[in-house]
């Protein structure tokens, strides 16, 4: 099998717009992470019970079932409960959803370096709860958080061809499509690989460069 | 002293009882930290709590503080009880609502500063009485100048934490906790991360917040000559027990306690 130049250069404008979608997808579905995995930290902290705990069942629940399940449980289940959500909604609701339960992780991890002595300083001031975290904790819990949540933005960019089986038409989709059609694989497959390849690494090294300014490094003993 | 002076000094010396242990018990697993603690002070008294490491100075502050509960026991602040409230007659334990309107007249300055490391020195200072108090931030302002000025850091309102000394530190601390207008300032070993002449520029902070206001003062300290200038009155703690009360002349110059005074003996041989 030889490369078709000819038949590459064809198809790659239906495989740029599979790549906006998965971009468009990945964007949205980390907007959702960040946002909903701040929600679940700062839930699971919570001095009610009633609210922690059910939290962290739930979190444990979807890190500890695969994607690709979720994906199928929010695409043909949802409908059957009367939520009718397009295809690529769902994938976007699925990615966030699942990746939430890692960037609250990290957004754990994030707090619990936050010496206690802000929190006691907090309250010596008689600070309100929100306010404690929105101008004392957060600020100094999310900068150190970002090349972490930066990686999972990357995994879940390489993970967005799982919504293929959900008919989302991302990069995996239209290559098989264009494959199937012309019964030549080859071509698109390897220029979605190219294409993953040329977002994730330079994003990876954004990140990298990132973690060298904002993670402070190890105090000396 | 005999027994009854020091319980007599036990007692403010000041009119009124505005903070008030009732047997005041805590534990931490096996170690019984205080037993049974009962003490009190007048608005506007100064006391300096000495003792050996481990004897529970930062424990009667903490809990003052509401970073930590008694086991047992009772603290009222004024008419209010601080980990508690009245309902229905009984007591029962404090909403996050009591402890907060409580929790409004006292404030803490820390041994290792805590300053908001995430802002300026001006917003360390106004943070609170914006959020707090309510303070219109032109207000909030012109407070936090007035008192950096006091502590000597008005040139310093734009830098962050990480760009002070220790000692700029620690007094932008101490004026981010007078901002706050507390009726009760609690100081716990403020000085003992400084080194002597840093610690001196906090020191003197302190004796002018002293002599100008009438805020009640518990510090724990190792600066002995401080503690004489402006304290009524000295408790020495043994095992989570005063052992000794008195007003700090009689207390430095003739303890009557003899574990007062190996202790005593050891703070100078330290200095
Ligand atoms: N959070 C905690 N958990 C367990 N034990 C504690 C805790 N805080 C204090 N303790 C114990 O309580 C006792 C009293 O501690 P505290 O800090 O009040 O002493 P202190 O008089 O302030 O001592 P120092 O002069 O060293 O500061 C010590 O034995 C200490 O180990
Ligand atoms: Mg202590």
């Amino acid at each position: 099998m030889t490369w078709d130049w000819g038949y590459a250069w064809e198809t790659l404008p239906q495989l740029l717009d599979g790549l906006g979608v998965t971009v468009l997808a990945t964007l949205a579905g980390t907007a959702i992470a960040l946002v909903l995995g701040l929600i679940f930290t700062v839930l699971r902290r919570s001095s009610s019970r009633w609210i922690a705990i059910p939290t962290e069942i739930l979190v444990e629940f979807i890190r500890s079932t695969p994607l690709l399940v979720q994906l199928f449980v929010l695409f043909f289940v949802l409908p059957q409960a009367g939520i009718e959500l397009s295809a690529f909604m769902t994938g976007v609701i699925g990615l966030g959803l699942h990746y939430a339960t890692y960037t609250s992780e990290v957004y754990r991890s994030g707090i619990e370096g936050v010496p206690a002595g802000q929190w006691e300083a907090a309250k010596a001031l008689n600070l309100p709860a929100r306010r404690v975290w929105t101008s004392v904790i957060l600020p100094q819990a999310v900068p150190p958080s970002i090349p972490a949540l930066g990686n999972y933005a990357i995994a879940m960019f390489k993970e967005t061809p799982q919504l293929t089986v959900i008919t989302v038409m991302e990069l995996l989709s239209v290559a098989r499509q264009l494959g199937a059609e012309n019964y030549r694989y080859l071509e698109p497959v390897t220029i979605i690989g190219v294409l993953f390849l040329a977002l994730s690494l330079p994003t990876a090294w954004l990140v990298r460069r990132m973690e060298r300014r904002l993670v402070p490094a190890p105090r000396p003993v | 002293m005999s027994q009854s002076a020091t319980e007599a000094a036990l007692t403010s010396r000041k009119d009124g009882q505005f903070i008030h242990f009732d047997k005041v018990t805590k534990r931490f697993g096996d170690n019984v930290v205080l037993n049974d603690l009962c003490f009190a002070m007048g608005a506007g008294e100064r006391v300096t709590l000495i003792g050996p490491s481990g004897s529970g100075k930062t424990t009667i502050l903490r809990m003052l503080m509401t970073l930590m509960q008694p086991d047992t026991g009772t603290i009222r602040v004024g008419e209010d009880y601080l980990h508690h409230e009245e309902r229905g007659g009984r007591l029962v334990e404090a909403s996050e609502a009591h402890i907060r309107k409580v929790r409004q007249r006292i404030t803490m300055v820390f041994q290792s500063f805590n300053l908001f490391p995430n802002m300026r020195v001006l917003r360390n200072v106004t943070e609170a009485p914006v959020h707090v108090l309510g303070l219109s931030k032109e207000e909030a302002e012109e407070r936090a100048l007035g008192l950096l000025a006091m502590v000597g850091l008005d040139h310093k309102i734009d830098s962050y934490p990480s760009q002070l000394s220790g000692g700029q530190q620690q007094r932008v601390a101490i004026a981010r906790a007078l901002a706050m207008q507390p009726d009760v300032l609690l100081l716990d070993e403020v000085t003992s991360a400084l080194d002597p002449e840093l610690a001196a520029g906090v020191l003197d902070v302190l004796r002018d917040v002293a002599k100008t206001t009438d805020v009640t003062m518990l510090c724990v300290t190792h600066a002995m000559k401080f503690a004489r200038d402006i304290s009524h009155r000295v408790l020495m703690f043994c095992e989570g027990k005063i052992i000794e009360a008195a007003p700090p002349e009689q207390m430095f110059d003739s303890p009557e306690h003899e574990r007062t005074r190996s202790f005593l003996q050891s703070v100078l041989e330290e200095s």
